[in-house]
């Protein structure tokens, strides 16, 4: 499926926003994780699980790949019983407490 | 934060444009939301298919009745039954409210620039509206782009605000074609659109900027570039509501 953006170039619809995480990780998390800090383990680069590209559909697998140098930060996999989270390339996440 | 799916009901539609609609939901138990948030929202097929999507809340909660708004994508899987099917009294499961990080709080004293491309005025809107809600006096400033005078959502607050607006300025920005008489050539927004109608960076504004990727991204870069700090500035594809 291609999207097209209001001035008219593409638009790879098949990347969605990592703030799209927030309703998938909140059935694992109590708090909310989109807002924690996460440091992708191929590049360095901090930011925001919010910011990441996210790949697929929920409720079918998600795969979450930095947005400065695209490795794979996060995956998910939610089965009917259990849910699957891969985050070997986060190398930390600093998550706030607060609220 | 609420992990489950409840159970809503359609209450009222709006239609802001020939393929946007405002959904007004019904959702028992409701625990209110913050600025910004969003749901998601799930279909079941009959042969247990299932399908969601997130969707940007558009106002703040009025007890147990949320406001969404849901841009049609054509050949979309859930924007056309939301937009075309839904009706009334039908039910739809949400889980919500979830996101924690494009959001805004009241007692957040920093000016705030808003910065919408199309359909991500959705969330920015949520902004304006708790601010009067809350009757608050944090300074705002709104820049909306979008392509045509016939694309504005919320076009009777934007254009004739309530007075609990005073200190939320808003400007339009079009793409393709302005209102008679408007004397900016329409264009996609720039650092000048930015550097006029926004903060200027000394102020240290909380940005917010939503909207399609190619949009936020151009966006974030013009504020950047501007000397705003871009640990201040928070962006929102919408991408994560489309199909």
């Amino acid at each position: 499926m291609t999207e097209r953006h209001q001035d008219g170039s593409a638009l790879d619809s098949s990347a969605l926003d990592g703030n799209a995480l927030a309703g998938p990780l909140a059935e694992i998390f109590r708090v909310d994780v989109t807002a924690a800090l996460g440091r992708c383990t191929a590049c360095g680069l901090d930011g925001p699980l919010a910011s990441l590209l996210v790949y697929g559909r929920a409720p079918g697998p998600l795969v979450a790949r930095c947005p400065g140098c695209e490795a794979v930060v996060l995956r998910l996999v939610r089965g009917p019983e259990e849910a699957w989270l891969d985050l070997t390339g986060t190398r930390c996440l600093r998550i706030p407490l607060g609220d | 934060m609420a992990a489950g799916w409840r159970v809503a009901r359609l209450a009222g539609v709006h239609d802001e444009t020939a393929t946007a609609r405002t959904l007004v939901l019904d959702v028992p138990g409701w625990p209110g939301h913050l600025a910004g948030q969003h749901v998601d929202l799930q279909l079941t097929a009959e042969d247990g298919y299932q399908a969601q999507r997130s969707y940007s809340l558009s106002a703040p909660a009025r007890g147990d009745r949320i406001e969404l708004t849901v841009q049609r994508v054509p050949d979309g899987e859930v924007s056309p039954y939301l937009t075309e099917v839904l009706t009334i009294g039908d039910p739809i499961e949400v889980r919500g409210p979830v996101g924690g990080w494009f959001v805004w709080r009241p007692a957040d004293p920093a000016p705030v620039l808003l910065i919408a491309g199309g359909a991500g005025i959705v969330p920015l809107m949520a902004m304006v509206r708790t601010r009067r809600a809350e009757g608050s006096r944090t300074p705002f400033r709104l820049l909306y782009s979008l392509r045509t005078p016939a694309d504005l959502y919320y076009a009777e607050e934007l254009r004739r605000p309530p007075a609990g607006d005073a200190g939320a300025d808003v400007t339009l920005l079009h793409t393709r074609s302005g209102p008679p008489g408007s004397s900016r050539i329409p264009a996609r927004l720039n650092a000048e659109d930015v550097e006029r109608h926004g903060w200027p960076p000394e102020f240290e504004p909380a940005c917010y900027v939503c909207g399609p990727t190619g949009f936020v991204e151009a966006a974030a870069d013009i504020l950047t570039k501007l000397g705003h700090d871009p640990r201040r500035v928070r962006t929102e594809r919408f991408g994560a509501g489309g199909g």
